[in-house]
């Protein structure tokens, strides 16, 4: 915002006729990415996004050569090293009646369970660091897929109006019409029962894939993608340059992909960080449900929900896979709000109309 | 027929009415009524100091659906249902091994059947009361049974009475199976074939008399007049329960139903279980509904000296089971189900359960302690095969590789509260060469999801549970594994093995024909029965499971009944 104001209190080049401005040859992109990156707090989060990315991708390093286990298959029996002692993951009940089984807590100690153990004796922190790997590349990949799709979609029917923008648009508004999650928990559901998978075309999905959550969570959020990117390219359409285009004779194709598209690209490219924080959000709901990533998988969520048994006695459980998301979606929201200030004009209007 | 569908570590709460079936609860362990805990809890209900007053309030997570007695299929409300309503006859209201004994309620005593077991004549008490103050007649008996048909329910219990198999939810006419005769106080019913079962089956619920004038519909949230204690206030399953006394009451039998000693009796719904203890732990209710399973991150504050003596533990005739798909391979093939019986590490799936104090692993069909046990255990590792004491891998694998099966696909189906445990069973599939994957369904889809035949290709095995009905050796293996509960196209098939084997088959017969005249004999049988089941391995037994009571520091009298559990009205506050 700041940046915004001091652009806009600029005096203009013609102060200087005899000297280029100093602008000049900068595409709007480079003036976007400028902006982007004269904002420290968006810059902070872009950061702090990558290390999340980073740190989930080094998962397998972590789990194979650091904590040297393996965080998908249960470990009831097994036993890890705390100050030199060998004990139990598992450890029963004690006071008179020995009651129940908890699992160890945090030995903050960063090659034996330093967030400690699951109620199935799988290590936390390895099992934290697949879990970001899941749920951002479920979060990502649904976002990807779903502004691809609702761009696509929107593109047709803004441009050829009339009875396809009708029909596009009733067929958004139903899959709006269904809560989010009751449609996702219907979906998921449905292709949970089905063992040999789902086939779609040449494309064969089994239950357990990652893809399944991605598209369903990509499919759910296409009408909420498409209104806004709608609404550009029907503005879009009527501007003087496309007419132009259409009265010179282009073809349909090149007026939207050529002519239209750049023009609306940067309102998907607003969309999309916010995409990814909601679509990861959503995924850790679904996961929590049970009904997005499935065992021996796991994800932010699911780790959430094995956790949630444990508040009492091991809240770290539940708590870290909750710092995370909460890290990863404020970074992607703040993010986003700084590529908006960086491409959307309307940020640098406001500034100016206050 | 009655099935768990949660862990005990994580409520086993769902006991409803979906199928013909039903997912259902009862029952405990014939002869474990001891309880750990409470160095008090087996006292007998004549303890000194008891008291009558004072409302006794229950917390449950949820309310148990309708609450008309011929369709409800519920632990919950059939331990309150005892409070209220009475049989012909009922298991005797003490703690303990006795509890699961048949002692005479409304009739004035056990009739020894005639016609070669066919027929029962009852001497029904004169005398009794409705809480609505109609007096209780024996024809109250037929509309009664003809309920059982005309109300959507189980009807499978009392399918042996004369007449039934006419009967539907359009009509029903029991006038030639079930004959009351008013003026000389007698009940007689015939059955189309000897059941030697039939003295338990008339000891639940279902069997309860209401009277003749209650609708052949279903209820629903309105309970129709008992004869027992108490009477039912009201009932709002969004909300709660109510019980007061029945001015009309007295005692005719205290063996079967005694007074109780709270003037009222409330079951409150809809906090979570968690928020149960605390409150029983903070003195503002009474206990923990049974069925709701505490958290296991609760269960250390139990084990510590402050509330140790509010807590009650007792083991369950029940089993926690993987079910084979015995209709595809690889588990079409004996050695390749024993091999998985060989290689579960029952020791991981007892930790999941709540270590060994919650639960005890087991090879066997029937529980400890049930009519016909003997302990057996083909599946472990050692000489000793009557427990066991570990898996053995090395005659896993080995049988693996004879049965041809090596690396096929396996999918485990479980529910989702209990994915643990098909994670535990994915890691013991995987460790001996098959490859594995699992399908965790909703709690309310999943049983019904196995039963039925239609989707036996997309599940290899399947995670299951069972409580006893009542005391019967059939009501497991009969049920369960029993060529006749296989009933294909159905959500309502017991056997979800799919297994059957003629000669067992001919054998449970014959232990069913015998139980009639030699119940000990024919209990000599359903031992054999179980071994043989247990060599075929349609299951995987896992383990059997214990209950925890918890309550609050001013209840006292605690009474554990095979058959129903807590006994809620026998206790008393002070």
């Amino acid at each position: 915002m700041a940046i915004a104001l001091t652009e806009s209190a600029e005096p203009p080049a013609q102060t200087t006729p005899d000297l280029p401005p100093e602008i000049s040859g900068r595409s709007p992109w480079a003036l976007a990415w400028r902006r982007l990156w004269r904002n420290r707090i968006a810059m902070a989060a872009l950061v702090l996004f990558l290390l999340i990315i980073t740190v989930s991708l080094v998962a397998p390093l972590y789990a194979h050569d650091v904590a040297r286990v393996n965080p998908f298959a249960n470990n009831l029996n097994g036993t890890t090293v705390i100050n030199g002692h060998r004990v139990p993951l598992m450890q029963q009940g004690g006071g008179i009646l020995k009651l129940g089984e908890t699992p160890i807590g945090p030995t903050w100690d960063i090659s034996h369970y330093f967030l400690g153990a699951d109620q199935q004796g799988r290590d936390v922190m390895a099992r934290l660091l697949y879990g970001g790997r899941s749920s951002l590349e479920i979060g990502i990949g649904s976002a990807v897929i779903c502004c691809v799709i609702a761009t696509v979609i929107a593109l047709i029917a803004g441009y050829f109006g009339g009875l396809v923008d009708a029909v596009l648009s009733r067929l958004m508004d139903v899959i709006w019409a269904f809560p989010v999650f009751l449609l996702a928990i219907s979906i998921s559901t449905v292709l949970l029962t089905e063992s040999s998978g789902l086939s779609i075309g040449p494309f064969h999905l089994v239950a357990t894939s990652l893809w399944l959550p991605t598209l369903i969570i990509a499919f759910i959020y296409l009408p909420y993608v498409y209104r806004p990117i709608r609404g550009h390219v029907l503005s879009v359409s009527e501007k003087e340059f496309v007419q132009a285009g259409i009265a010179q004779g282009a073809s349909d194709l090149r007026l939207i992909f050529s002519d239209i598209l750049p023009n609306v690209v940067s309102v998907v490219i607003v969309l999309l960080p916010l995409m990814i924080a909601t679509t990861i959000l959503t995924e850790s709901a679904l996961s929590f449900l049970s009904i997005g990533v499935q065992p021996p998988n796991a994800s932010w969520g699911t780790i959430i929900s094995d956790g949630s048994d444990l508040l009492y006695t091991r809240p770290w459980v539940a708590i870290a896979p909750g710092i995370m998301i909460v890290l990863t979606v404020l970074s992607l929201n703040v993010l986003g709000d700084g590529v908006r200030d960086a491409l959307d004009p309307r940020a640098k209007l406001r500034v100016e109309a206050g | 027929m009655s099935r768990a569908v949660r862990s005990p570590l994580r409520g086993r709460k769902l006991y409803t009415w979906s199928t013909a079936v039903a997912i259902a609860a009862l029952v405990g362990a014939a002869g474990c009524g001891g309880s750990s805990g409470s160095s008090s809890s087996s006292s007998s209900s004549s303890a000194t100091g008891a008291q009558k007053g004072g409302t006794y309030t229950i917390l449950a997570n949820s309310a148990f659906g309708v609450a008309d007695p011929a369709q409800n299929y519920t632990l919950e409300q059939w331990q309150l249902l005892i409070d209220t309503h009475d049989g012909l006859v009922q298991f005797l209201r003490v703690g303990g091994t006795a509890g699961t004994k048949i002692v005479p309620d409304l009739a004035t005593a056990i009739p020894t059947p005639t016609d070669g077991g066919k027929t029962y004549l009852f001497h029904i008490r004169k005398g009794i009361k409705f809480s609505n103050g109609q007096v209780m007649k024996p024809s109250d008996f037929v509309k009664t049974f003809e309920r059982q048909f005309t109300v959507p329910g189980p009807t499978s219990f009392y399918a042996g009475i004369v007449g039934a198999s006419k009967c539907s939810t359009k009509g029903c006419d029991l006038s030639s199976g079930v004959v009351a005769d008013d003026q000389n106080y007698t009940l007689t019913i015939h059955l189309t074939a000897p059941d030697p079962e039939f003295l338990d089956k008339l000891a639940l619920p279902f069997a309860y008399v209401v009277p003749a004038s209650t609708s052949s519909k279903l209820t629903g949230n309105n309970v129709p007049p008992g004869t027992g204690p108490y009477l039912w206030q009201s009932y709002n399953p969004n909300t709660q329960a109510v019980l007061v006394r029945n001015k009309y009451f007295h005692v005719w039998n205290a063996q079967a139903q005694p007074a109780g000693y709270p003037d009222k009796i409330i079951e409150k719904y809809g906090q979570t279980v968690s928020d149960e203890v605390t409150a029983v732990e903070n003195g503002s209710a009474d206990e923990v509904f049974d069925g709701d399973v505490i958290p296991a991150d609760r269960l250390n504050e139990l084990n510590g000296q402050q509330f140790a003596n509010q807590v009650h533990v007792n083991s369950l005739t029940a089993d926690w089971y993987f079910a084979f798909n015995t209709r595809q391979p690889p588990f079409n093939n004996l050695k390749a189900r024993q091999a998985v019986n060989f290689a579960a590490d029952r020791n991981a799936y007892v930790k999941i359960g709540g270590g060994p104090s919650l639960a005890v692993p087991t090879c066997q069909i029937l529980p400890p302690n049930f009519p016909g046990y003997k302990p057996y255990c083909p599946y472990t590792a050692g000489s000793d095969h009557t427990k066991w004491t570990g898996p053995d891998l090395v005659k896993a694998k080995a049988l693996v590789k004879a049965s041809g099966t090596a690396g096929m696909k396996v999918v485990v189906n479980t529910d989702i509260p209990d994915k643990a445990l098909g994670e535990q069973m994915v890691s013991d599939l995987n460790k001996i060469g098959y490859k594995a994957s699992l399908q965790a369904l909703s709690g309310t889809i999943q049983y019904p999801f196995v039963q039925n035949s239609n989707n036996s290709k997309k599940w290899n095995i399947a995670w299951s549970a069972w409580y006893q009905d009542y005391p019967a050796p059939s009501d497991f293996l009969n049920v369960l594994t029993g060529c006749g509960s296989i009933h294909p196209g159905s959500d309502a098939s017991p056997n979800i093995a799919a297994f059957c084997d003629n000669s067992i088959q001919a054998q449970m017969t014959k232990a069913e024909n015998l139980g009639v005249t030699n119940p000990s004999a024919a209990n000599g049988i359903w031992a054999q029965v179980d071994h043989a089941v247990t060599d075929q391995a349609p299951w995987v037994d896992l383990y059997n499971p214990k209950q925890i009571d918890f309550l609050s520091k001013r209840v006292h009298g605690y009474e554990w009944n095979p058959q129903w559990y807590i006994l809620i009205d026998q206790q008393w506050l002070k």
